[in-house]
């Protein structure tokens, strides 16, 4: 039988791949995948917990369930800003959006 | 601790997990980083199956997978242009991200390896969708049918939010 300390590790990494990537990727919509991974590993450590700790109750079950449909919305609304954006600078690439600030 | 099919299993959806998760924020074409994304959802998915959970396995497809997906390969496409790469970065910021998540994540997983679980004992069995659906719609005290009403109203306001912000003016 598997620990659940196997899955833990996974996750830890998986989170902390999608943080290296948001630190050093200079596009928008790159970063957005990054913190597709960050949320995706959240999402494994709810499921885990519930399975492994309280077997019988359904609320980490429920919270991953949630949190997909929740980061299903904000990737659209992210994603419809970043191609607003495109349309008025032609570019996303972090660099240029100065424009944004003030 | 001796080797099963269930441990073999979880090593190659770890392994396939780990590589592609790392391929998507390394590679230089964006649209093969959405493509590793879409395998590390699929490897998520496997990890679901392998708890038993059947149902959240099936909605991460439909949703990570099917849809999530889509839209990130369509916004690449109408975003980039044609053999567009990642810029580089300098190598002191790299290597200073670099150092930061290392020891992050080393200090996350000490404490994570250190911390002293509740007993834990895995269950076989499927959840059954009964189960699931029953506690979707109570409204007893382990039902969530708030939350079920609230992330509809959010789904559509995120769609009408989508539409406002990205339609032509």
């Amino acid at each position: 039988m598997i620990q659940m300390e196997f899955y833990l590790i996974v996750s830890t990494i998986m989170m902390f791949v999608g943080i290296y990537g948001f630190f050093t990727r200079r596009n928008l919509l790159a970063m957005l995948i990054s913190v597709e991974l960050i949320l995706n590993s959240v999402d494994i450590n709810f499921a885990v917990f519930n399975r492994f700790l309280f077997p019988g109750e359904l609320e980490g079950f429920f919270f991953s369930l949630f949190a997909i449909g929740i980061s299903a919305a904000e990737t659209a609304v992210a994603i419809a800003i970043i191609i607003n954006i495109y349309r008025n600078m032609k570019n996303i690439q972090v660099k240029n959006l100065r424009d944004m600030k003030w | 601790m001796d080797i099963t099919l269930d441990l073999i299993v979880f090593i190659a959806l770890a392994l396939f997990i780990t590589v592609n998760a790392v391929l998507a924020v390394t590679t230089k074409r964006i649209l093969r980083a959405a493509t590793y994304l879409l395998f590390v959802l699929f490897g998520t998915a496997g990890i679901y199956f392998q708890l038993n959970y059947s149902f959240l396995g099936a909605v991460q497809l439909l949703v990570y997978a099917g849809g999530i997906t889509v839209l990130y390969v369509f916004s690449i496409l109408l975003t980039s242009s044609e053999g567009d790469q990642a810029e580089k970065l300098k190598k002191g910021k790299l290597a200073a991200g670099l150092a930061a998540t290392l020891a992050a994540f080393g200090l996350c997983l000490f404490i994570t390896l250190k911390h002293d679980f509740l007993p834990s004992h895995f269950e076989h069995g499927e959840l059954s969708v009964r189960t699931i659906g029953h506690a979707l719609m109570s409204g007893d005290k382990f039902g969530f049918v708030l939350p079920f009403e609230v992330i509809s109203v959010l789904l559509l306001a995120c769609i009408v939010g989508g539409i406002l912000i990205a339609r032509k003016r």
